[in-house]
């Protein structure tokens, strides 16, 4: 479904991603795992639009994506969540999820109907499976780091995405909000039969429900594979395992 | 949204007021009719610049420009041809927003202080070319005893008019602020990289906030030629469009009303302290020092805060009052 054939982008004389090559199949859970500044942000930042390659090919669903403005992949059916949270501060929870719904049903530049009562079912339903809709009347701005993080995978869903891209979706939660959010991840690939590519520093969450793992570092594709094989290359294991488990 | 605009605290003292206004005319003097009228004008226009600046986040510092070349556009057509009034005055708010359309196309493209430059560059532009342009535009003379239909022909006649098409463009702008265009544009003001990646155009859609918003300056330029039945330069000069924003400030920037309420603290002040003091502006200064000290939203901002519901915490109630703000009146 997604190809990354090896991309290429540096930062003035920084290789943040050096030749990455990734590839993800319809209904896949895929993990992109790598030691800090091994380039997991920036190849989805290059994969979304927010970054252009300086080289390389991405390809989704046989369409070549790689310089396509952030908005267009989007509307391809790739949405993402973000590592730093980034969301819509000042709006209320149901607020945030319902401009990303009526931006899917190609509403966003209706002039002459009240928001309050368009997509309010869509926005709803999401909020529901998210586990946030007693909340929904709150300010954005206001929630818990564990919600806020959880609403960006809500305002994610917004777009009926086919592939979801989710940035180190549980960093800063407590270990009771992480386990709520890896049940979430894996109903929703079950349930929407979504396609999941996700970064994570937590190995246990990743061995756990990641069918392929692809490792990074310096930039590079090291290896991509089934949890099984990753564990036993070498390279993975001198290079990122056995730093951690050493 | 009927319904509920109508349960809203706001309605019914807002048709209270507009009631009063509409019978002003007959029983205040003439001098203070104009005032009302002239405040009128000059708040739709901060109202439009409100739209872009407060509501989208864009800092569009030229906009009286739109203003002025809505007023040129009514005030050309109707001295130089024979066009009947009707057309003069539809193609004021048209050829704003052509002009706001070509303008906002390269503005789009920067951001911030970027954007302000270029945008206060080719505003400037357009003055000088009304300016210097003398046969045509009439320079610094400006076009002076344009001629109205007769059903504007008297004073109170025309006071009606601007103030029924000042009420149908608020109901309009309330409108397209509440619909998801306008919840769109206040979510890109605040997190525009989030926007694009749950697939909006962010430049477009800013793109029409601007084509919106100098349409109604547009308006607003129209029925400054119904009051004054003149045009001049000064219209389209920076200064003008610093005092609206200023208007703005003073009001409150995420409130919907707030631009009436700052245009008729300055028009007033200009009018009344003027008329002692050159220096007036003094006064208008030291006020909005305060203001921007003590009442960072603006006086209808505050307002709003002191008829809301009693704060809980001081740091989340901010935030509450910039969010409903954002929609409230």
């Amino acid at each position: 479904m997604l190809r990354v054939e090896s991309v290429f982008k540096a930062f003035d004389d920084f290789m943040a991603v050096n030749g990455a090559s990734l590839d993800v199949k319809k209904g896949e859970i895929v993990a992109v795992i790598g030691p800090n500044g091994a380039g997991k942000t920036t190849l989805f930042n290059l994969i979304t639009g927010i970054l252009k390659p300086d080289r390389g090919r991405i390809v989704f669903k046989d369409e070549e994506i790689t310089y396509l403005p952030p908005y267009e992949i989007c509307r391809k059916g790739i949405t993402r969540s973000f590592q730093i949270v980034n969301i819509f501060p000042r709006l209320t929870v149901f607020g945030n999820v319902q401009v990303a719904v009526l931006s899917h049903q190609r509403k966003s530049s209706t002039l002459f109907r009240p928001a309050e009562s368009l997509a309010v079912e869509e926005t709803k339903a999401i909020l529901e499976v998210v586990g946030l809709l007693d909340k929904e009347k709150e300010i954005a701005g206001s929630l818990s780091h564990g919600d806020q993080k959880v609403l960006e995978i809500a305002i994610a869903l917004g777009n009926e995405p086919e592939l979801l891209i989710l940035d180190e979706p549980t960093a800063g939660m407590s270990p009771e909000e992480t386990f709520g959010a890896m049940e979430l991840i894996k109903k929703l690939a079950k349930m929407r039969g979504l396609t999941i590519l996700f970064c994570e520093h937590d190995m246990d969450i990743v061995f756990s429900i990641a069918q392929r793992i692809m490792v990074m570092r310096h930039g590079e594709t090291i290896i991509q594979g089934t949890p099984e094989e990753v564990r036993n290359n070498k390279e993975v294991q001198e290079a990122y395992l056995g730093e951690e488990h050493a | 949204m009927f319904e509920r605009t109508i349960r809203s605290r706001a309605f019914w003292p807002l048709c209270g007021i507009l009631i009063l206004l509409f019978f002003l005319p007959l029983f205040a003097p003439r001098f203070y009719v104009y005032i009302f009228a002239l405040i009128y004008v000059t708040s739709l226009a901060a109202m439009s610049l409100n739209m872009v600046v407060g509501f989208g986040g864009l800092f569009q510092f030229h906009h009286g420009v739109f203003y002025g070349v809505g007023a040129y556009a009514t005030a050309l057509l109707l001295a130089k041809t024979s066009a009947p009034a009707l057309v003069a005055f539809v193609a004021g708010p048209i050829t704003a927003a052509l002009t706001g359309l070509i303008i906002g196309w390269f503005c789009v493209r920067l951001t911030r202080l970027y954007f302000a430059m270029l945008q206060i560059s080719l505003g400037s532009l357009i003055w000088a070319i009304v300016f210097r342009w003398y046969s045509f535009t009439g320079g610094d003379d400006g076009i002076h005893g344009i001629r109205m239909p007769s059903f504007l022909s008297s004073p109170q006649s025309a006071y009606y008019f601007i103030l029924v098409v000042l009420t149908v463009s608020l109901v309009l702008m309330y409108t397209i602020l509440k619909s998801p265009f306008g919840n769109t544009l206040q979510a890109i003001r605040d997190n525009p990289q989030r926007c694009e990646a749950v697939g909006i155009n962010v430049r477009r859609h800013q793109l029409l906030a601007i084509v919106i918003a100098t349409f109604f300056a547009g308006i607003a330029g129209v029925l400054f030629v119904v009051l004054e039945r003149s045009v001049f330069a000064d219209l389209l000069f920076w200064v003008l469009s610093l005092e609206i924003f200023i208007m703005c400030l003073l009001g409150g920037w995420f409130t919907f009303l707030g631009p009436v309420l700052g245009t008729a603290i300055i028009v007033s002040l200009r009018t009344f302290v003027g008329k002692f003091t050159e220096y007036w502006t003094l006064i208008l200064g030291i006020l909005l020092i305060l203001v921007i000290f003590f009442l960072p939203e603006g006086v209808m901002g505050y307002l709003q805060r002191l008829g809301g519901p009693r704060p809980k915490g001081s740091a989340v109630r901010k935030e509450e009052i910039d969010a409903s703000g954002g929609v409230g009146l």
